[in-house]
């Protein structure tokens, strides 16, 4: 395609697949140079902060456990936001961005758990328990793993797209779940403390370095979406040009 | 303080090893992609809507 006919003149142009490997090409270095200034500041706080009178020095674990829990569950929402997208508007990005969240979204998920459990051993006195909050987090893991697997082990791309889709619709249900679980049962997982009605529960001293970090991370996985959603254009472009190939060979 | 060094550091550790891997991932498979299409073009095999352009 021309320069020309590869401007971007509304939100529909990113459609195509050649325009949106020349926007990202464009948005990534500007992405990931603000992700690491975010993350410079971020952790700054974290260290220049004092130490909570509770929590002591585990407050800081805090910092990276709940952007990586928040950003578990917005990664299975744009997951979710693109299989709509694949099974309502059949847009052609729709099924690469939910196929490469979804590994972005299982090692969040991950990090979440790992640093919860490391948060709780001190705290609560246990790695693990069953609530309502953990286990509903853990099936959202083995969601993301589940995805993934499907998505490797189907052999027709188009095929494999609309099974993902309704199976992330269908799991969508999960994130409900894993927001209001502290509100609907007993747990030993604490309420919300930063996003609920009647404000942040949480001091300004603890409240900066939290929202920085989560800014970071958020930032952090825009830019890795991006990256992986190229990378996977690019891959079936390679698909098709080894296709178109074989045809030209057979045919010849 | 130090009663909980251990776990602050391990948290610490388990969010850099889960960024590096995604780092990792993401820059060496667009690596690998970016040489597999180089080389596709070179044997002069070009994708019908491309025109001749470069992906």
């Amino acid at each position: 395609m021309r320069e020309r006919s590869l401007a971007i003149r509304s939100f529909t142009d990113l459609a195509n697949p050649t325009r949106f490997v020349a926007l990202a090409g464009r948005l990534l270095p500007w992405l990931a140079s603000l992700t690491a200034l975010l993350f410079a500041v971020g952790l700054t706080l974290c260290f220049s902060t004092a130490a909570d009178y509770q929590q002591g020095e585990t407050v800081r674990i805090m910092y990276i456990h709940v952007p990586a829990a928040w950003l578990s569950m917005m990664g299975y929402t744009v997951m979710a936001a693109s299989a709509l997208g694949t099974l309502v508007w059949r847009h052609p990005l729709a099924d690469v961005a939910a196929k490469c969240a979804a590994p972005i979204g299982a090692g969040f998920t991950a990090l979440a758990l790992v640093t919860g459990s490391l948060w709780g051993k001190p705290m609560w006195g246990t790695w693990w328990v069953w609530d309502a909050r953990l286990t509903s987090v853990f099936i959202l893991f083995l969601m993301y793993l589940g995805l993934i697997a499907l998505n490797r082990a189907m052999d027709d791309a188009g095929r494999a797209a609309k099974v993902s889709a309704v199976l992330i619709l269908v799991g969508f249900v999960n994130i409900p779940i894993i927001k209001f679980s502290v509100d609907w049962w007993n747990t030993l997982h604490q309420p919300a403390s930063v996003l609920r009605l009647g404000g942040s529960a949480i001091d300004p001293e603890f409240l900066r370095p939290l929202l920085v970090m989560a800014l970071a991370f958020t930032c952090l996985f825009f830019t890795l979406h991006l990256a992986a959603m190229r990378t996977e254009i690019w891959r079936r472009r390679i698909a098709a040009m080894r296709r178109q190939a074989a045809r030209g060979a057979a045919s010849a | 303080m130090s009663a909980h060094l251990g776990y602050v550091a391990a948290s610490y550790g388990a969010a850099v090893f889960v960024v590096a891997s995604l780092i990792s991932w993401v820059v060496l498979d667009a690596r690998a992609r970016r040489r597999e299409l180089q080389v596709l073009e070179d044997a002069g095999i070009r994708r019908r809507s491309a025109g001749g352009g470069t992906p």
